[in-house]
């Protein structure tokens, strides 16, 4: 065994350990409500501690593969239409799931911790919970395109229960409205991995023997240029990309405080993930035609998603569409195809994800003492929960892309790529920057500040557990603002192999 | 050669059938769940039996019924269908009637009609199986008959159903007169060098013969008795009709399309994909307003029976290798339908026999009453709509994927967009279950032990088929390697 392959194991082990989790929790008497907390708090602080070790002991430079850590298995072979190595378990990763593998160990962690005072059916909230967990793990893994979609379906699966069940507010209306949404965008990809599949005429779902028939032509230019929207459009259904983005500010106001973190935290950026792996890396000819396109569609989301948040009331309503707004910055650097462009779409969604975690579960602590989420009911908060208020302007910062925090390197990496390849379009971008930063201190201003109104008189600061995730989050948002270099090395390293990627 | 030793396995279970109705003949107190039991043993017995032919070299009795791998898959997907189906109904039944042997000796008379339809190679010998196998279930939908809604099903179906065989039997008179031959071989070689002027008689025959098979597994616009005969049938016989007759159905189908008519495939094959497409969109769209479970199942599964059909117009825009693999996902398929939909019945049977409910708004909070039954449930229903680790999503994956010929994209594309507006409906009964609270009154309950297992068992197999395919994968295909060589290109030295 090859010590690369010895490191796959560390990757099927993160993979598993949701799983097993899960299979675990089955047989755990319902009532028994401590001890599904417990093994959820281990399993969670594994998988985090797990994910550190991929993303630690991703090799960059001369000598390493872009794609380490592999391991792979065979699943169905020789059968039917499928030839030698038709369907494998291949897992592993490059720069740039080992980054978002991080993301995931992180929020789901502190997901675990936020969770940690929820009463309703506990042992069938985690299940579903680490069901979700799973699936983001296997979709940065997977590098068989069978498993990818595998897995990125059972990231939607469990997402209906989690929200009608233990959601609040019109949930679920909510529920169904992004279910469907979601699960919509997948028969686009659906539809798409046929036709590929087809088409290559390989009798594989190799990933990479895929990519490779989409490089050298045995997909041709109007295939690709034909299939490119439907893998596109699909997966962009879950970046929230504009027009498919309705589902996003609704689910984020039914979801509760935990599924918010990971849904908006690490599932939206399978959305923009799926957009490099089956766009980008699949069907390069395709991303040329096409790539203007999505940088329209990514402004116009950037914009219409900061202008939306800024006439919101529910707090929830203005996160949900500043997630809208924030992945729309991921669309247009994916959309330069220059280097320095997608490697700020990926930190942004690394910083996106942490940011937008801190932002709900703050949200969630208040909530759950409130029960209210108008931003015109509160004022003088600081008075009461002056924690709590920090972590949040803390959040808002990253948010606006205040330097130091994670917002603005994976922003300012955006910005320039944009204006290298489309002037315009960084122009309008900045725009949005602006108008994140007036959403932001219209909430602050209204929110923290001001007379103190005597009815949250009574509110308490935030739980020891809930400061823990909260400073985890914040440590997240800190050292990538501070100090990059981990990050844009793995990242760039493989961006610049992507097909029609630039310098 | 008249090798009567091939019929073994039939001459178990149709032995046993005549015992079981035997039985309340010449000991009327025999409890009724005995029976019950019995009969699935008796499944079992000829399941066993039928092992002993697998992998062996195909045989044929005087050409007209072909024991091979593919009958094989058929044997033990009637045995397990029949022993399960005996299990669902132990209890359910004894409260229900007096007589009860009757019924579960036309349960294993049916499995055996499904075998000789799927071994079958000769027009009429397919006809009685069909005859055969639309009798058992004739009675079995009408078995509760003081019940007016079973009675009413029952003719129905019975109407409809003899008006189908007319008409597949006309269609079978004109193949037999352009053709001068019944045996699927002969048939095959004759439409390869028919003359021209016998388009037309062969086309209208390939219609009828369409519509016939269309009506037996409800395809639209051959589809008006399914829900009605599902409501009014007893529970356990629905999972039977939705289950037995379907697969029944789908193999005769593919005997005859792929060993007697491909050489003619230009003439029939729009139809198919005509008749897939609509069957799917109706099936789905349809069963999105229905309030009774059994309507919403037959619905759904009238929306399965489309996509199983993509497979037949692939079988006939492909070529041979095509048509193989299409038939080989299509075996695989079906063996996930089936599991998860008896799994789905044994949740509802075990769910009925307790509450008496089978309405839709009749499983509100299931998940605080009877979570396991409701995860059953929701498992099957998942299956359905292709969701992953759930048999469906593999499956259907796969036949999709097999299918699509450069003619088909169009078909595959509308049958992904199908499975997309099905999620709808079965979301809304999973929201019944997980999302309110149960009506005032209703608290925890157990369910009976064998339903709880059978369910669970079944279940099992839904997860283990949607997480590891390959096995049940290469059974199919060991099952269809025999289909295209008995077909026309061998069709001299095949008798």
């Amino acid at each position: 065994m090859t010590f690369d392959e010895a490191q796959g194991y560390v990757v099927l082990a993160t993979l598993a350990a949701p799983l097993l989790t899960m299979l675990l929790l089955v047989f755990v008497p319902g009532s028994q409500k401590m001890a599904v907390r417990y093994i959820s708090l281990v399993a969670g602080a594994i998988m985090f501690g797990l994910s550190i070790y991929i993303f630690t002991a991703y090799q960059v430079g001369d000598g390493h593969n872009d794609i380490q850590m592999q391991l792979r298995w065979t699943w169905v072979e020789n059968v039917a239409f499928l030839r030698q190595d038709g369907i494998t378990l291949n897992l592993g990763v490059d720069g740039i799931s080992a980054t978002l593998a991080l993301l995931n160990g992180i929020v789901a962690f502190a997901g675990t911790l936020v969770s940690w005072k929820l009463d309703f059916r506990t042992k069938d909230f985690f299940i579903l919970f680490w069901m979700l967990v799973a699936g983001v793990y296997g979709t940065f893994f997977s590098l068989d395109l069978f498993f990818w979609f595998f897995f990125y379906e059972l990231a939607v699966v469990p997402l209906y229960l989690l929200i009608g069940v233990w959601g609040s507010t019109r949930k679920e209306y909510g529920a169904l409205k992004l279910t469907l949404m979601l699960v919509g965008g997948s028969a686009l990809i659906w539809i798409g991995i046929f036709a590929t599949v087809h088409e290559a005429g390989l009798g594989t779902f190799d990933m990479r023997q895929l990519w490779a028939a989409g490089a050298d032509g045995t997909l041709d230019p109007t295939f690709q240029k034909t299939f490119f929207p439907f893998m596109v459009i699909g997966c962009g259904v879950l970046a929230a990309l504009w027009p498919f983005h309705t589902w996003s500010p609704d689910g984020h106001m039914s979801a509760p405080t935990a599924v918010s973190m990971v849904h908006a935290g690490v599932l939206m950026k399978l959305g923009a993930f799926g957009v490099i792996r089956l766009g980008i890396q699949l069907m390069p000819e395709g991303a040329e035609f096409w790539m203007p396109t999505l940088m329209a569609l990514g402004v116009t989301g950037a914009l219409y998603g900061a202008t939306a948040a800024l006439t919101q009331r529910d707090f929830k309503l203005i996160s949900g569409y500043s997630s809208v707004s924030h992945m729309g910055y991921v669309l247009m650097g994916l959309a330069t195809m220059n280097s320095i462009g997608v490697t700020g779409a990926v930190l942004q969604m690394f910083s996106h994800g942490v940011m937008t975690a801190l932002v709900f579960l703050m949200i969630g602590a208040l909530y759950d003492q409130a029960h209210t989420r108008d931003m015109k009911d509160f004022g003088g908060l600081a008075k009461v929960m002056p924690v709590w208020v920090i972590f949040y302007t803390m959040a808002g910062l990253a948010n606006v892309g205040l330097p130091g925090l994670s917002g603005f390197t994976a922003e300012f990496h955006i910005f320039v790529g944009t204006f290298r390849a489309y002037p315009l379009a960084g122009a309008l971008a900045i725009l949005a920057a602006a108008l994140a930063a007036a959403y932001m201190l219209r909430m602050f201003a209204i929110v923290f500040f001001g007379p103190l109104n005597p009815r949250w008189a009574g509110l308490k600061e935030m739980t020891p557990l809930e400061k823990v995730s909260g400073g985890l989050l914040i440590a997240s948002m800190l050292a990538m603002g501070l100090y990059w270099a981990p990050f844009t090395d793995r990242i760039g390293a493989s961006v610049t192999l992507l097909p029609g990627v630039t310098g | 050669m008249r090798d009567y030793s091939l019929f073994i396995p039939e001459f178990i279970a149709g032995g046993l059938a005549a015992a079981i109705i035997a039985a309340e003949l010449f000991w009327p107190s025999i409890r009724r769940e005995t029976l019950a039991y019995l009969t699935a043993l008796a499944a079992v017995a000829w399941g066993v039996a039928s092992l002993f032919y697998a992998g062996n070299d195909p045989e044929s009795f005087q050409g007209l019924i072909q024991i091979d791998n593919f009958t094989t898959f058929f044997r033990l997907m009637g045995a397990g269908i029949v022993a399960v189906v005996a299990l669902l109904s132990a209890q359910f039944l004894s409260g229900r009637t007096k007589t009860a042997s009757e019924y579960y000796g036309l349960l294993l008379v049916a499995g055996c009609a499904m075998v000789y339809m799927a071994s079958a190679r000769e027009l009429i010998t397919a006809y009685i199986a069909l005859e055969l196998l639309s009798f058992c279930l004739y009675i079995l939908v009408g078995y509760l008959k003081r019940d007016n809604l079973s009675s009413e099903a029952s003719l129905k179906y019975i109407l409809l159903g003899a008006f189908s065989s007319a008409i597949f039997l006309y269609g079978m008179s004109l193949i037999y007169g352009v053709t001068h031959s019944t045996y699927y071989d002969e048939i095959a070689s004759s439409l390869a060098s028919r003359s021209a002027d016998t388009g037309q008689a062969a086309v209208v025959g390939f219609m009828l013969i369409l519509a016939g098979v269309g009506f037996k597994v409800s395809a639209a616009p051959f589809q008006w008795w399914a829900p009605d005969a599902y409501e009014g049938a007893p529970l356990p016989v629905t999972a039977f009709l939705s289950t037995l007759s379907k697969a029944a159905g789908f193999a005769l189908i593919i005997r005859l399309f792929t060993s007697a008519l491909t050489p003619d495939a230009v003439e029939w094959r729009w139809a198919v994909a005509i008749v897939a497409g609509v069957t799917m969109t109706m099936g789905n769209l349809v069963a999105i307003q229905q309030t009774s479970m059994k309507r919403l199942i037959a619905y759904s599964s009238i929306g399965q029976v489309g996509y199983m059909l993509v497979v037949l117009a692939a079988i006939g825009w492909g070529d041979q290798e095509v048509g193989r693999n299409a038939s080989t996902t299509l075996l695989l398929h079906l063996t996930g339908y089936v599991l998860s939909t008896l799994a789905l019945f044994a949740a509802l049977t075990a769910y009925f026999n307790r509450t008496g409910k089978d309405t839709i708004t009749g499983m509100r909070g299931m998940a605080e009453t009877q979570p396991f039954l409701a995860m059953v449930i929701t498992v099957s229903l998942f299956s359905f709509a292709g969701l992953p680790f759930f048999a469906g999503f593999a499956t259907k994956l796969f036949m999709f994927q097999a299918s699509i010929t450069g003619d088909l994209l169009w078909l595959v594309g509308l049958a992904v967009l199908n499975s997309f507006i099905s999620l709808y409906y079965y979301l809304m009964v999973i929201r019944q279950m997980y999302l309110f609270n149960p009506e005032e009154g209703l608290t925890r309950f157990k369910v009976s032990p064998v339903l709880w297992a059978t369910a669970g068992v079944l279940m099992l197999g839904v997860i283990f088929i949607g997480s590891y395919p390959a096995p049940a994968f290469e059974a199919a295909e060991r099952a269809t390697e025999t289909l295209f060589e008995q077909g026309p290109s061998l069709e001299a030295t095949a008798r």
